[in-house]
């Protein structure tokens, strides 16, 4: 688990906090470079669904990029307890995993929208817009 | 025992990982049967299946075609533990994406990772497995299928 920056104001208008969950290192680094939102602040990433709750109480975030697919807890579980923390967390889900029922399944426990592994630096951008808008 | 049509998704899958991943089109051959242990490259991610089907997804490159790769994500650590990374998650995302055709009951688990010259390779007896050529820029990649 890796502790970010703290947050700033972003000329008057509130910043929202970010957190990236993913087992992958590359995958964390790659969303990390490619979000370009000024009102987004990285406060941290984590591994897994276990880190990611412990690094949520600390750090607070508004917005998640969760993936499914991960050792000790998996996105799915992670979203709902995220979501029974702090019901207006918004989250994406960023995942291999193209099943619609995936998807609806992560919607139904308080994902706001699903991103599918691959995707271009745009796509994820699009996704963010959205989820922030 | 896997279907003409169930090859084909893992070959659009790969397809469309180079595709987009590293923004440069791969060329994928022809599946075909293989036949005693597998010839893998120097890195190797093992994808579990289970569910409605069994087996295993391997994805296996070597660490020059997987150098190139990283540079085209814009990746700068090239270490042993970042080639091992990237294994294990294109066999996550080829593996993962074709849940779209097989559905949710194809189980995949997180990727574990094989590296060195010889690795044992998990294999179900009995179960035939398909070797899908990679070729990518000038490098020769395997992605490796072998389902109930």
């Amino acid at each position: 688990m890796r502790n970010g920056k703290a947050v700033a104001k972003n000329g008057g208008k509130r910043t929202l906090k970010l957190m990236i969950v993913d087992d992958s290192n590359i995958m964390r680094r790659r969303i990390e470079r490619s979000q370009r939102f000024e009102q987004l602040e990285l406060v941290g990433t984590a591994g897994n669904g276990l880190e990611a709750l412990e690094l949520f109480k600390k750090t607070d975030p508004d917005v998640v990029t969760m993936d499914i697919t991960m050792p000790q807890m998996d996105g799915i579980e992670c979203i709902a307890r995220l979501v029974a923390m702090k019901p207006a967390v918004r989250i994406l889900v960023v995942s291999a995993l193209a099943d619609k029922a995936t998807a609806v399944e992560a919607m139904e426990r308080g994902a706001n929208g699903f991103l599918n592994k691959p995707f271009t630096d745009r796509q994820l951008n699009e996704a963010i817009a959205e989820l922030v808008r | 025992m896997l279907y003409e049509q169930e090859l084909k998704t893992f070959v659009e899958g790969t397809t469309n990982f180079f595709e987009v991943a590293a923004q440069q089109p791969a060329s994928i051959g022809s599946p075909y049967l293989m036949e005693g242990s597998p010839a893998v490259h120097e890195y190797t991610g093992v994808i579990n299946i289970s569910g409605k089907r069994e087996g295993v997804v391997y994805f296996t490159a070597p660490k020059a075609m997987l150098t190139v790769l990283l540079m085209k994500m814009q990746e700068n650590d090239f270490s042993h533990e970042t080639m091992k990374d990237l294994v294990g998650e294109v066999a996550n995302t080829i593996s993962g994406n074709a849940r779209r055709d097989f559905g949710r009951d194809f189980v995949i688990s997180v990727p574990s990772v094989l590296s060195g010259e010889k690795p044992q390779i998990p294999q179900k007896p009995g179960v035939r497995s398909f070797i899908i050529p990679i070729n990518w820029r000038s490098h020769s990649a395997k992605l490796i299928v072998s389902l109930t």
